[in-house]
């Protein structure tokens, strides 16, 4: 019956692949329990003396006028589509960087490479002629 | 049990490097920036040319009053010190600083990935201090970090692509185990990006624009007072510690040296990570503020153009010496 081993195999491999990852997410743990001791020891030392002065909003001294969640102008919301469609791209890159030099891809890839980079360069270029990348 | 000492002892080790490394490298900015405008810096604190000023200034923030404005949205505000801090703490585990996989905290083996996911996560918490200190100073600074990170984290990406690309794996590890000096040459301008992209991304000097004092007070930091303002402070130098220890890890070789390098290999990490941080200093004295718009367009048509340029060139070499 040789079904049984070779299904252990691959049930290894995950615990080792999220044995590494409970260790991050114990580290996780500690980084919050350290900044909670922090709090809870700052809350012990510090004092408390509110004054409505104090809890008023800073504005270079002067009484703030109006709301704080002002209407502000996003000037780059296109620079952020940019950035979406471009860290998609790239995520693609790191699995392909993995394998395209193995024996046999070679050439094959390495043009697969330069499309992808032209498709890249050309929304660059793109973006650029019609003016996206300058300031408004 | 000796799993779970070892798992242990590596926690604490990368614990006691996050407290330490950040305060070193505060206190060589604090003398490094004196010396080079011509002053002393810190000389009281300690006895011995000021080496206790940080834990001084950690005392003093401690006992400070913390306020809460009374328009800002209480536990947004509250938490956003450690949604800045504890990603550069995440990162820490994942640096090799010598060979082999005693010299880890622990080998992630989707390594780049895990690093530059994380380190991304940090900017997050500037992001809610600016919304929730419902201050216009600290939204705008907010806001522009945002715009930095949009526009920073590309070429970064990119760059680290070019050298999982030139190693053929994207474990950290992995890529300094089959690092070789002429890789230096090879990665030079992938370096320079990652470098000054990581820079934007923490926002140091010349990329400060979020936190421009004479325009926006501190930014998103503006309302903050005592401890959860120390925490961003120790957010932004245990972020410089990443970045140098990244740098070194990808692009110079890591515990790789001229000699020494099975006994000595952490030595060589240090040494150039600590490199790596004084050049982060000199940057801050040396360079003015770049404008906002200056900023984008360093990174959409200088730093994005010179990342793909070179993930082509590393494509090219790696195929044709197959």
């Amino acid at each position: 019956m040789p079904e049984p081993t070779v299904r252990a195999v691959p049930a290894v491999l995950a615990v080792d692949y999220f044995q590494s990852y409970s260790v991050v997410g114990l580290l996780a743990l500690i980084g919050v329990l350290f900044v909670a001791v922090a709090f809870g020891a700052g809350r012990l030392l510090r004092p408390v003396v509110p004054t409505p002065e104090k809890l008023l909003t800073y504005e270079c001294g002067v009484d703030p006028v109006g709301e704080g969640w002002a209407h502000t102008q996003v000037r780059y919301y296109v620079y952020a589509f940019l950035y979406v469609i471009f860290a998609v791209d790239s995520i693609f890159l790191f699995p392909w960087a993995t394998v395209f030099a193995a024996p046999g891809y070679g050439a094959t890839t390495l043009v697969e490479m330069f499309i992808f980079l032209g498709f890249l360069a050309v929304g660059l270029l793109y973006a650029y002629k019609k003016g996206v990348l300058t300031w408004t | 049990m000796n799993d779970v000492l070892d798992v242990a002892l590596r926690l604490l080790v990368v614990f006691a490097v996050f407290l330490v490394l950040p305060l070193v490298i505060g206190q060589t900015e604090h003398k490094v920036m004196a010396h080079m405008q011509g002053r002393l810096g810190p000389m009281y604190a300690g006895g011995f040319h000021g080496w206790a000023q940080l834990v001084a200034d950690g005392v003093k923030f401690a006992q400070k009053e913390d306020v809460v404005p009374a328009n800002a949205d209480r536990r947004v505000f509250q938490l956003a010190p450690a949604i800045a801090l504890l990603p550069y703490l995440l990162v820490l585990v994942a640096i090799p600083v010598g060979p082999g996989e005693g010299a880890v905290g622990e080998v992630v083996d989707a390594g780049i990935f895990f690093v530059l996911a994380v380190m991304g996560v940090g900017v997050l918490g500037s992001l809610m201090a600016g919304w929730a200190s419902a201050n216009k100073f600290s939204l705008l600074g907010g806001l522009r970090t945002a715009a930095q990170l949009l526009a920073y984290e590309l070429p970064m990406l990119l760059a680290a692509a070019s050298v999982a690309m030139a190693a053929g794996t994207v474990s950290l590890p992995g890529i300094v185990d089959a690092f070789e000096w002429w890789w230096l040459p090879w990665q030079i301008t992938g370096a320079l990006v990652f470098f000054v992209a990581g820079l934007a991304e923490l926002q140091r000097p010349p990329f400060d624009m979020p936190v421009a004092d004479s325009e926006i007070i501190f930014g998103a930091y503006t309302e903050y007072t005592g401890l959860r303002f120390a925490l961003f402070l120790l957010a932004e130098y245990a972020g410089i510690v990443v970045l140098c220890g990244l740098t070194t890890v990808l692009f110079l070789g890591g515990w790789h040296g001229p000699f020494g390098a099975e006994g000595l290999g952490w030595v060589w990490t240090l040494l150039k990570t600590a490199v790596l941080a004084f050049v982060v200093i000199w940057l801050r004295v040396s360079y003015p503020r770049l404008r906002e718009d200056q900023l984008q367009k360093l990174a959409w048509t200088t730093l994005v153009p010179l990342a793909l340029a070179q993930i082509a060139l590393t494509g090219v070499v790696k195929v044709v010496i197959q």
